[in-house]
C-alpha cells in the first residue's frame, strides 16, 4: 500500500484550492495539491469577466464600499445566504485583489479623462479622476449598485489562475496532476486525507494528512448542457457525500447564465451585457426593458434567465434546430472595444459559430454555469459534521451565494476563501495531531481497490457513458430553469432507477491503468448521488428563491423556506439521500429579508422580519453617530481572522 | 452549416505504453458528422461509440484552457476549436503533440513541461516586498497601457503548440523554446518584477535560450493565441546582446 502523509492535503488545483495551499505553506506546513489537470488548466481559468471588490476608484464605482457590496450580495442570494459570511467576503475582497495584485495579476487599470462607454444602449462620456489614474478600474456586471468587477482585459480568471500558480511554483507547492480523489479516509468522524487514483498508471494512493481540503470546483456537468468544463463533474461533493458524515447544502440551488452560445453552450461573458450588449428577441425587439424596467438586461442572472424563457415561450425566439434561443447583440460596442475587452467572446463567436460578432448577433440561451450548493461548512470552511475536512470555492457551501450568485462574486469567492478557509485549516493543523490507525487506512483503501476490481471482473452490465447521457437529459428536461412538482417527482423516481443501475457498471475495456471508460465507471455512480440529492432537494422546497424556480410555488416563502437544505446519505444501500433544514436566524442578520426589485413582491414574509427592521432602528438611535465600521459591529459582530481585519482605503474618502 | 450529412475518416494514433505489447499504429474510424461538429465532439462520439480506450484531453472545450493540442493533418493546433467542417474532403489525422511525454494516444504531458518551464524562468514577480504588501491600502499604480500590454502577452495557454513547431528545440532538447521566451518577455516588461537584465541573461543568455533560436518562427505560425512571438524574441536577443 503506497502512503504518502503530510499535514494539508488541498484537493483541488483551481484559484480556491491553490490560495488554501499558499496559505498553509505560508504557515509552514507541509501541504500537497492533487489535481485531474495540471492546475493552470483548472476551470478557474476560463472566467472571462472579472472579480468584484469594493475599490470604487472607477468614476462609476464612486461611492462603493463594503456596505453596498454586502447588500448587492445579500439581495442577489436571494436572503438565502449566510450573511456571516458574505459580511467576512466583502471586507476581505478588496485585501485579495490588492494582493493578486501585487503577485503579478496585471489587472486594467482606470485612466484619467474622458472615454465612450455603452450605457442602457446609448453612447455615453464618462470622465475619469486625474487621481484615479492607474489604479485597478471596475466594470458593470448585473446586480450591482456599482461598477464593481475588476477585470483583465477579458481575461480575469486566467490572469488570477496564472498568478496564483505562478506563486505556488514560487513557493515550491507541490501539485500532483492526473490524480483523483475517489474517497475520503476518516475515523470516528474526523477526516484524515484521501485513497486517490492516479489516473496515468492506474495506482491507488493513500494520501494522509492532518487537514482535507476540497476544492474541486462545481459539479455542473450534472446537466448536458452547461458552461462549464468536462471535468467540472462534482466528484469532490460526492466523496463527501459518501462519508455519511459531511452534509451538502443548497443542493437544489442552480444557476442558469443568461447567454451561453447555441447549441454548444459555452459562454459568452455577463461582460457582453455589462459593457452594453442588449438581449433582442426574433423581431429585433430588445424585450427586457418590458419585463424589468429598471435593471433590464442587467438584473440579477436567475432573473434574466427566467424572463429569457417567459419570451421564447410566448413564441419569440428565433427557431433553430437545436431549439429556441435569442440574440445578444453587441454590435453597438464597436470593433475596438470588441477587440480588445471581449476579444475571447469574439474568438469564440468564430471558431465556434463562424460569425463575427463586431457585425452579428450572437445566438444565445440560458445554459446551467453555477453551483451554488456544495460541501456544507461552518464560517471557517470546516465542515460542521466530519471534523478535519474542510472546502472552499464553488466546491464549497460556506454560503455567501445563497440561492442566486451574482457575476464576479464567485472568483472573488475562491480567493477570498482560500485566504480565510487557508487561516483556519493551518489552525486546525497546528492544533491537531495525526493519529489515524493503519487498519482504517487499509480498510478504506481495500473498499475502493474492491469496488475498482469488481467493475473490472464484471462481463456484462451497464454501459457507464449511457447512464451519464440518461442522467445529464433528466436534469435538463426535468430540474431546470423553471420546475414543477410532477416533473420533479418524475425525475426524482428516475434517478432511482439510474441509481439502481449504476450498481452494476461493465466495461469494454477492462484495463486498470490509463482507461477512459474506467474513469467514467467510477465517476458516474457517483455523480448520479448528486443529481439525486439536487432533484430531492428542488422537490422538496415548495417555495421559489433565487435560482430555484416553482411554477407551482411562484412566491418567496420566507416564513416556511427561510432555511438551508442539508443533505446526508448515510445508508448507502438507501435509494434517497436523508435531507433536513438549518433555519437562517433573521433576528442575527445584519440585513432583514425585502424585496430584492424585480417584478411583482409575493414574498411570504417571516414572522421575526418585523420585529428584527424594528430592532435594528432601535439600536441605530441608541448609538447615534457611530460610523458605519461601528455599526456593523453592533448588528453582527463576527469574527474575521486577525489578517485580514484591516479597513479597506479608497481614494477620496481614505480609510473611512 | 450545411445539412448534408457526409461520413467522416478519422485516422488516429493509438498507443498505450502502460500496457504491456501495446505498439504504434493508426487506426481509422469513420463516424457521421453533425452541424457545428468540432475535434472534440467527434473524438467523445468515437470513445462512446466505438473505442472506449481512446485517450485525449480536453477541459473547457472553448479554446481556452491549452489542453488539447495535436497534430490535425500536420497541424499542431487546439483541436476543441476546430471544426471538422474545415477539412473538404472530410479525411482527419490525428497524432498527439511531438516533443512531450505520449501518456496514451492523444494524451501528452504538457503539464509536466510547463512547470519545469515555469520553474526554470522563475515565473513570478521577483520582488521582496510582494509578500509584505500592506493589502489594505491603495494598490501600487500601473500606467493603463502597460497593464493592457502585459496581458497581451500573458494570454500564452501554454497549449505547446509552439514547443511542437519548433525545429530548434528537436535538436536541442534543452532548448527553452517560444513560450518559455514569452514568459520571461511579459515578466521583463512588468515593472513589478526587480530582476536585472543580468539576472534574465543567467536565465537566457546560452544557446539553449534566446541566442539558440534559428528564426524559423514555427512558434508564431502556429501559436492559437496569436501572440507575437517574433517582436519577442528580438527584444530578448537585443536586450541581452547589450549585456554581454
Ligand atoms: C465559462 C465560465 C465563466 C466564468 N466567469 C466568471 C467570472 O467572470 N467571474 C466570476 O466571479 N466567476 C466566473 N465563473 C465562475 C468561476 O470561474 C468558478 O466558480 C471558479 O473559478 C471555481 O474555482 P474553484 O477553485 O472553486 O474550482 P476550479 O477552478 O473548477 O478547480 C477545480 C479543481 O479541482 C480539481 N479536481 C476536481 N475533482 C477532483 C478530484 N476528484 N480529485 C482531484 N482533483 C480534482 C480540478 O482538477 C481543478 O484543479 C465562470 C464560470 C464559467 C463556467
Ligand atoms: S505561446 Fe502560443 S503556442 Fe506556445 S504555449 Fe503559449 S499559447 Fe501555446
Ligand atoms: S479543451 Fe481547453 S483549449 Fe481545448
Amino acid at each position: 500500500m503506497k502512503v504518502i502523509y503530510t499535514d494539508s492535503l488541498v484537493i483541488g488545483g483551481g484559484l480556491a484550492g491553490l490560495r488554501v495551499a499558499i496559505a498553509s505553506m505560508q504557515r509552514g506546513l507541509d501541504t500537497i495539491v492533487l489535481s485531474l489537470v495540471p492546475a493552470k488548466r483548472s476551470h478557474s481559468a476560463a472566467a472571462q469577466g472579472g472579480m468584484q471588490a469594493s475599490l470604487g476608484a472607477t468614476i462609476k464605482g464612486d461611492g462603493d464600499d463594503e456596505e453596498v457590496h454586502f447588500a448587492d450580495t445579500v439581495k442577489g442570494s436571494d436572503w438565502g445566504c449566510d450573511q456571516d459570511v458574505a459580511r467576512m467576503f466583502v471586507n476581505t475582497s478588496p485585501k485579495a485583489i490588492r494582493q493578486l495584485s501585487a503577485w503579478g495579476v496585471p489587472w486594467s487599470r482606470v485612466r484619467r479623462g474622458d472615454r465612450e462607454v455603452v450605457i442602457n444602449g446609448e453612447k455615453v462620456t464618462i470622465t475619469e479622476k486625474d487621481e484615479a489614474h492607474g489604479l485597478i478600474t471596475a466594470r458593470d456586471f448585473g446586480g450591482t449598485k456599482k461598477w464593481r468587477t475588476c477585470y483583465t482585459s477579458d481575461g480575469a480568471g486566467h490572469t488570477m489562475l496564472y498568478a496564483m500558480d505562478n506563486k505556488a511554483i514560487q513557493m515550491g507547492i507541490p501539485v500532483h496532476e492526473r490524480k483523483e480523489a475517489i474517497a475520503l479516509i476518516h475515523e470516528d468522524a474526523v477526516c484524515y486525507g484521501a485513497i486517490v487514483r492516479d489516473l496515468i498508471t492506474g495506482e491507488l494512493i493513500a494520501y494522509v494528512a492532518k487537514a482535507t481540503t476540497i476544492a474541486t470546483g462545481g459539479y455542473g456537468r450534472l446537466y448536458a448542457i452547461s458552461t462549464n468544463a468536462v471535468i467540472s463533474e462534482g466528484i469532490g461533493n460526492a466523496i463527501a457525500l459518501e462519508t455519511g458524515i459531511a452534509s451538502l447544502g443548497n443542493m437544489e440551488a442552480v444557476q442558469f447564465h443568461p447567454t451561453a452560445i447555441v447549441p454548444v453552450g459555452i459562454l459568452t461573458t455577463e461582460g457582453c451585457r455589462g459593457d452594453g450588449g442588449l438581449l433582442l428577441d426574433k423581431d429585433g425587439y430588445r424585450f427586457m426593458p418590458d419585463y424589468e424596467p429598471d435593471k433590464k438586461e442587467l438584473a440579477s442572472r436567475d432573473v434574466v434567465s427566467r424572463r429569457m424563457t417567459e419570451h421564447m415561450r410566448k413564441g419569440k425566439g428565433i427557431t433553430s434546430r437545436y431549439g429556441d434561443h435569442l440574440w445578444l447583440d453587441i454590435t453597438l460596442l464597436g470593433r475596438k472595444h470588441i477587440e480588445k475587452n471581449l476579444r475571447e467572446v469574439k474568438e469564440i463567436c468564430e471558431y465556434f459559430l463562424g460569425i463575427d460578432p463586431v457585425e452579428e448577433y450572437i445566438p444565445v440561451r440560458p445554459t446551467q454555469h453555477y453551483s451554488m450548493g456544495g460541501i456544507r461548512t461552518k464560517a471557517t470552511g470546516e465542515s460542521p459534521n466530519l471534523k478535519g475536512l474542510f472546502s472552499a470555492g464553488e466546491a464549497a457551501c460556506w454560503d455567501m451565494h445563497g440561492f442566486n450568485r451574482l457575476g464576479g462574486n464567485s472568483v472573488a469567492e475562491t480567493v477570498v476563501a482560500g485566504m480565510i478557509v487557508g487561516e483556519y485549516v493551518a489552525d486546525y493543523c497546528a492544533q491537531n495531531s495525526l493519529n489515524v490507525s493503519t487498519s482504517t487506512i487499509q480498510h478504506f483503501m481495500k473498499q475502493e481497490e474492491k469496488k475498482i476490481t469488481d467493475i473490472l471482473v464484471r462481463d456484462f452490465g451497464e454501459n457507464p457513458f449511457e447512464l451519464k447521457a440518461e442522467m445529464q437529459k433528466i436534469m435538463m428536461d426535468k430540474v431546470g430553469i423553471f420546475r414543477n412538482g410532477d416533473d420533479l417527482e418524475k425525475a426524482v423516481e428516475e434517478l432511482k432507477v439510474l441509481n439502481q443501475r449504476a450498481k452494476h457498471v461493465a466495461l469494454r475495456n477492462r484495463i486498470s491503468s490509463s482507461n477512459p471508460e474506467l474513469v467514467e465507471a467510477i465517476r458516474v455512480p457517483k455523480m448520479i448521488k448528486l443529481a439525486q440529492c439536487v432533484a430531492y432537494g428542488a422537490q422538496l422546497r415548495t417555495e421559489s428563491r433565487g435560482a430555484h424556480a416553482r411554477e407551482d410555488y411562484p412566491e418567496r416563502n420566507d416564513r416556511d423556506w427561510l432555511k438551508r437544505t442539508l443533505t446526508t446519505w448515510k445508508d448507502e444501500s438507501a435509494d434517497l439521500p436523508e435531507l433536513t433544514y438549518e433555519d437562517l436566524d433573521v433576528m442575527k442578520m445584519e440585513m432583514p429579508p425585502g424585496s430584492r426589485g424585480y417584478g411583482v413582491d409575493n414574498t411570504i414574509h417571516h414572522p421575526d422580519t418585523g420585529r428584527r427592521e424594528k430592532q435594528i432602528e432601535e439600536i441605530k438611535e441608541a448609538n447615534p453617530g457611530v460610523d458605519r465600521f461601528e455599526l456593523q459591529k453592533l448588528l453582527n459582530p463576527i469574527a474575521i481572522p486577525e489578517k485580514f481585519k484591516g479597513k479597506n482605503e479608497r481614494i477620496g474618502r481614505g480609510f473611512k | 452549416m450545411s445539412d448534408q450529412e457526409r461520413v467522416l475518416k478519422f485516422q488516429i494514433f493509438r498507443y498505450n505504453p502502460q500496457k504491456k505489447g501495446d505498439k504504434p499504429r493508426m487506426v481509422t474510424y469513420e463516424l457521421k458528422e453533425a452541424p457545428g461538429m468540432t475535434i472534440f465532439i467527434a473524438l467523445n462520439d468515437i470513445r462512446e461509440q466505438q473505442d472506449p480506450s481512446l485517450q485525449f484531453d480536453f477541459v473547457c472545450r472553448a479554446g481556452i484552457c491549452g489542453s488539447c493540442a495535436m497534430v490535425v493533418n500536420g497541424q499542431p493546433t487546439l483541436a476543441c476549436r476546430t471544426l471538422t467542417s474545415n477539412y473538404e474532403n472530410g479525411e482527419i489525422k490525428l497524432l498527439p503533440l511531438p516533443g512531450f511525454e505520449l501518456i496514451g494516444d492523444l494524451s501528452v504531458n504538457t503539464g509536466k513541461f510547463m512547470r519545469a518551464m515555469s520553474e526554470r524562468v522563475e515565473s513570478w514577480i521577483h520582488d521582496h516586498n510582494a509578500d509584505e504588501v500592506n493589502f489594505e491600502m491603495l494598490e501600487e499604480r500601473m500606467d493603463p497601457d502597460v497593464a493592457d500590454k502585459i496581458y497581451e502577452l500573458e494570454r500564452c495557454v501554454e497549449c505547446g503548440a509552439c514547443v511542437s513547431a519548433c525545429a530548434t528545440k528537436r535538436m536541442r532538447p534543452d532548448f527553452l523554446s517560444a513560450v518559455g521566451f514569452m514568459r520571461l518577455a511579459r515578466f521583463a516588461l512588468d515593472p513589478r518584477d526587480k530582476r536585472t537584465d543580468e539576472e534574465f541573461y543567467e536565465i537566457m543568455g546560452d544557446d539553449d535560450g534566446v541566442f539558440g533560436c534559428m528564426t524559423l518562427l514555427g512558434c508564431e505560425d502556429y501559436c492559437p493565441k496569436d501572440l507575437p512571438h517574433q517582436t519577442q524574441i528580438a527584444y530578448l536577443r537585443r536586450k541581452m546582446v547589450l549585456i554581454k
